[in-house]
């Protein structure tokens, strides 16, 4: 969405990361040769060998304070990627760099600090331990570092009002709705304060309505908090809603990065846009991404100048009066450029055709 | 269900096409074997001088081991002794006032009012029958074996759940342990720590390790990954996640074992007063079954039924209340509680000091005894003398003779009042013929086939079959009830028994078992099926059912020896009264679980209630029926052991001889034969379970 996002300094990144899955994943990775070659050769013969590769040369950098949603159907790899950046399970080759520092060399005594200090992790079914209460739940990181008892129950408390669920503190797991449990699950997760941030399918348990306001709660903590964030779903909706930008997984590979409104308008392949056409682009794609940069002209514009983040859907009832182009401004009011009305108009007439189409 | 019973047809007469063959072949060797047993002598009788000496083999291995191990073992018994000592003279010393109160009180917390009110109960009929110093005498030992069997047992399920490898060793030694008698294993036992109430508790430690080392692995493996994976991220070291996260979610299953492990202690008191116990509740029992007192034994039984039950509910109350932390009485919090028992305890220490040597508080009088019943029964046994007499002389000749030694030898004029002449042969021929025939046209071929094997047996007799006969036929049934790898099983396990030397304590075994199997299906199979139609019924049987479950199994020697004396009769039905509780419960189980659409849809199509019954219900209860069968067995073979006090030629009493001799070789052997005979018609019944169940889950 921000146009700064690329400028920001790098906060993980993966390079050829693989995972397969099987009897001798490392000697089948070296027999082929560092799986050089073609995709569905590699597959036939690690599926003939009773292998699965369930992440396939993954590559990408993920930025200071970043949102990055990983898409893709059941299957697809998802979780297998994240818990081999979270290194719950050992990838079979690659690098994965978290500020610098090779994940996959490092000790297990250095390991588990850097899950007590720099990574949180949320999971699908919430992972709640049932004999703790809420409080106990959200102090247990804490507990686990050896924090006092005085100071993680102070500490929980904040976080549990963070994520509004006071009054539940000493109320068990199986007491509560999904929704809830899963806010005490983000609420550990934030305990210890980490910089990255995981979350596999926070809610994709939970009823549409609750999704939705458990999405806008989460846009409102990370407004807050600016986490480094690696978000997992399998909701197209929802990854477009959320994200700073997506990596859409098929089958263990990436098969488009990008942020939304690109990949919205340049899908990489069918099978992207399959996927993306129940998005609504007037939805996804703001003014920066369709705005003409300042010229002279711009400063003689009448009309109210919008902001640069605001998409394009904003701008429709401005269009009926009649506007023939909108200047554009930052957060601190600077003249970027102006966005000409014909242009909204023909993103308008593209929905309009893929909805005829679906 | 009904679709895919159909779909399973085709499928179930295909092996029997190829079966057939193997039947015929089989049935021919039979007959060969059966012709020339009166030439080759060897067929009929396993040479002795073919036997291999593996008891005397173990015996050696025994010898070496417990010269190395006996030091170490007295002296953890005399570790244990100390303490033991200590803990039955306190109990005993302690006012009952005192302890009863404890015990309500625990009870309450457990599980509510209810169960203290059964508390109050057991406490009073502990006090009225004399049985209260006896009962504290055993709790000593159980409080102290719960423990360390808990102790133990959670090591080795944890070393199993970490190591794959110490997993497969470790379950095999529980099957083994939890399917050879106890009896057979207190051989060693009391050769490595000596006679004494110290090997009883040891014996019962043993016993009761299995079932916490199964609930542990079962809760340690049942814990969700997503569980492990959150503790890893909150920063656990493998430790903590092991103690923090996976131990605390294991822990209803963990309780559950706590609960069953407390329950297998217990239920070994009266074999553990048969290493040496005195003065506990076990040896009460025990001497009253030696002395063949029904009464006392009915209630020193039922003191062990009873405290069973209340230990039983609260320990299950305590595992259910870790389930939902919340629900628990917020008036007595576990903290309370502890005050409140030290309270208890201290209060009954000062009483006792201050009373002195007040008898009372012992809680040693005896105020209900039995003697009435027993002399009742004895009255009824003298008066009515010539009809039990021929009762049991009709049981034995026409139904337990022609089993065991067949109809060639049983028919005498002693017993049948006639002689087996050529033409009384010949009608029986005709009579099995005929009903082979029958069976062949009116259900299938596999029916006629298994009338003449039948005939065969009954005929020629279960003991005196020609060995390689009998193996051969016991490898085709097992195999057509399981698989090929299991009949090579039986047949290395019926070797086992030649090589051993055991063959006829093990046919004879194999005999009472099938008998009392066959009659506890017929009778036990009724009852349950009166009772699933029923509500009156079934509400009638289950007290009896739940009183036969928890009755030690000692106690059901005695009316059977009282009726029928010594004898192979008394250990049937001292067999029986103990196994017919499972089929009684699965049929009745099976056939109240029928699914309410199948019957709807059966009756709507017009079945008779009869036709319901037979072509409905039965066949989809049958995988159920079949578990009862197997619980039937296995019940029916723990029983074996025990009825040898009553004088019977099994292996059981080779078990038992070998106690008297502290012979560990017979005794360890005999005890494995009977392991055996359990595992393998207990894993060829789960087969079949399974062969049966595969197409109807494949298409449902
Ligand atoms: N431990 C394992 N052993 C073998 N195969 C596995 C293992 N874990 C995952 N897989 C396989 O790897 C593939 C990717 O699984 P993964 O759980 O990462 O999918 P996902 O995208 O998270 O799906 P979902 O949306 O259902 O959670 C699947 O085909 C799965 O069967
Ligand atoms: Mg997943």
């Amino acid at each position: 969405m921000t146009p700064e996002i690329d400028d920001r300094p790098v906060k993980l990144s993966c390079r050829n990361l693989w995972k397969i899955f099987g009897p001798d994943p490392r000697g089948i990775l070296t027999a082929m040769n560092g799986a050089a070659g073609d995709r569905m050769v590699l597959k036939q013969r690690l599926h003939q060998s009773g292998h699965l590769a369930a992440t396939i040369d993954v590559n990408f950098d993920i930025r200071l304070g970043e949102i990055f949603v990983i898409m893709g159907l059941s299957g697809s790899g998802k979780s297998t990627l994240v818990r081999c950046l979270s290194r719950l399970i050992e990838p079979t080759m690659g690098e994965i760099l978290l500020g610098g520092e090779d994940l996959l060399t490092v000790s297990k005594a250095r390991l588990i600090e850097l899950r007590r200090r720099a990574m949180g992790m949320v999971f699908q079914n919430f992972g709640l331990l049932p004999h703790l209460t809420v409080c106990d739940n959200v102090a247990f990181p804490l507990r686990i570092q050896g924090m006092s008892e005085t100071e993680r129950l102070s500490r929980a408390k904040d976080m549990i009002d963070l994520v509004g669920l006071n009054g539940k503190e000493a109320a068990f797991p199986h007491q509560l709705s999904g929704g809830q449990q899963q806010r005490v699950g983000i609420a550990r997760s934030l305990a210890v304060g980490p910089e990255l941030w995981f979350l596999d399918e926070p809610f994709s348990a939970l009823d549409p309505l609750i999704r939705r306001q458990m999405q806008d709660e989460f846009l409102r903590l990370q407004r807050m908090l600016q986490k480094t964030i690696i978000f997992i779903t399998h909701d197209i909706a929802e990854a477009f809603r959320l994200a700073d930008r997506i990596a859409i997984m098929r089958d263990g590979e990436v098969i488009q990065l990008g942020r939304p409104a690109d990949i919205a308008l340049k899908p990489a392949n069918d099978y992207v846009a399959d996927f993306t056409e129940e998005i609504s682009l007037t939805r996804v794609i703001s003014v920066a991404d369709v705005m003409t940069p300042a010229g002279n002209d711009v400063a003689g514009l009448s009309v109210k100048p919008v902001s640069a983040r605001l998409m394009l859907e904003e701008l429709v009832p401005q269009l009926a009066a009649g506007v023939s182009a909108f200047p554009v401004v930052d957060e601190n009011d600077r003249l970027l450029g102006q966005v000409a009305a014909a242009d909204i108009v023909d993103i308008l007439e593209r929905d309009r055709r893929r909805r005829h189409r679906a | 269900m009904i679709a895919s019973d159909l779909t399973l047809s085709p499928t179930a007469s295909r092996p029997w096409k190829s079966g057939l063959w193997v039947s015929l072949l089989a049935l021919a060797l039979v007959a060969a074997c059966l012709m020339l047993r009166s030439r080759l002598p060897w067929l009929s009788l396993y040479p002795p001088a073919w036997v291999v000496p593996i008891a005397a083999w173990v015996n050696h291995v025994s010898d070496w081991v417990s010269a190395l191990l006996q030091p170490i073992c007295r002296s953890f018994a005399w570790m244990l002794g100390g303490p033991m000592a200590w803990l039955r003279g306190f109990l005993v010393w302690l006012p009952w006032p005192a302890v009863a109160l404890a015990a309500t009180l625990i009870a309450y917390k457990a599980q509510g009012w209810r169960l203290a009110a059964f508390a109050v109960a057991v406490v009073a009929y502990l006090l009225l029958t004399g049985y209260w110093p006896a009962t504290m005498n055993t709790m000593a030992l159980v409080i102290l074996a719960v423990p360390i069997s808990v102790i133990a047992g959670f090591g080795l399920g944890v070393l199993a759940f970490a190591l794959p490898r110490a997993r497969a060793v470790i379950e095999a030694a529980l099957d083994l342990m939890q399917t050879v008698p106890a009896f057979a294993y207190l051989i060693p036992l009391l050769i490595l720590f000596g006679f004494g109430p110290v090997v009883g508790l040891i014996a019962s430690i043993v016993f009761a390790v299995p079932p916490m080392v199964r609930n542990t692995l079962l809760g340690l493996s049942q814990v969700p990954p997503v569980i492990k994976e959150a503790g890893l991220m909150s920063g656990c070291t493998v430790w903590q996640g092991f103690w923090h996260a996976e131990v605390p979610t294991a822990k209803p299953q963990l309780l559950m074992g706590v609960n069953q492990t407390t329950m297998a202690a217990f239920s070994m008191v009266i074999i553990a007063s048969l290493a040496g116990g005195s003065a506990d509740i076990g040896w009460e029992v025990l001497s009253a079954v030696r002395q063949a007192d029904f009464g006392r034994s009915l209630l020193s039984g039922l003191v062990i039924a009873l405290v069973a039950v209340l230990i039983d509910r609260i320990t299950l109350g305590f595992a259910k209340s870790g389930e939902a932390p919340a629900s628990q009485d917020s008036r007595l919090s576990g903290r309370r509680l502890l005050a409140i028992l030290a309270a208890i305890m201290l209060g009954g220490l000062l009483l006792r000091l201050m009373a002195g040597n007040a008898d009372w508080l012992a809680g040693s009088v005896q105020i209900i005894n039995m003697k009435a019943l027993d002399d009742a029964i004895l009255g009824l046994v003298r008066d009515h003398a010539s009809l039990i007499d021929s009762i049991r002389n009709g049981i034995i000749s026409f139904l337990m003779l022609p089993v065991r030694i067949g109809l060639e030898k049983a028919v005498t004029p002693f017993t049948w009042g006639l002689t087996l002449t050529p033409a009384g042969i010949a009608f029986y021929v005709l009579l099995v013929a005929g009903i082979a025939l029958f069976a062949a046209w009116k259900w299938n071929r596999q029916a006629g086939l298994t009338a003449i094997w039948l005939g065969i047996f009954l005929y020629f007799g279960l003991t005196t079959f020609p060995w390689p006969a009998l193996m051969l036929a016991a490898g085709l049934l097992v195999w057509r009830i399981a698989d090929a790898r299991m009949a090579l099983a039986a047949l290395a396990a019926l070797a086992f028994a030649l090589l051993s030397g055991l063959w006829l304590q093990t046919m004879m075994s194999i005999y009472l078992c099938a008998l009392a199997v066959l009659l506890c299906l017929l009778f036990g199979g009724a009852i349950g099926l009166w009772a699933a139609h029923s509500d009156r019924v079934s509400a009638l049987v289950r007290p009896f059912n739940d009183a036969l479950q928890t009755m030690p199994q000692f106690v059901f020697l005695i009316p059977a020896l009282m009726f029928f004396k010594v004898g192979e009769l008394t250990a049937l039905i001292a067999v029986m009264l103990y196994a017919i509780v499972p089929p009684i419960r699965y049929v009745e189980h099976g056939l109240r679980h029928v699914p309410p659409h199948v019957v709807e849809a059966a009756v709507q199509s017009g079945c008779t209630p009869s036709q319901l019954l037979w072509l409905v219900k039965l066949p989809l209860a049958l995988p159920t029926i079949m578990l009862g069968v197997n619980q039937t067995i296995m019940a029916a073979l723990s029983m074996l052991a025990i009825s040898a006090l009553v004088g019977t030629r099994d292996l059981g009493q080779q078990v038992y001889i070998a106690l008297g001799k502290a012979d560990a070789g017979l005794g360890l052997t005999a005890g494995l034969m009977i392991a055996l005979i359990a595992m393998v018609s207990d894993r060829a019944i789960r087969i079949w379970c399974l062969k049966r169940q595969a197409p109807a889950l494949r298409a449902g």
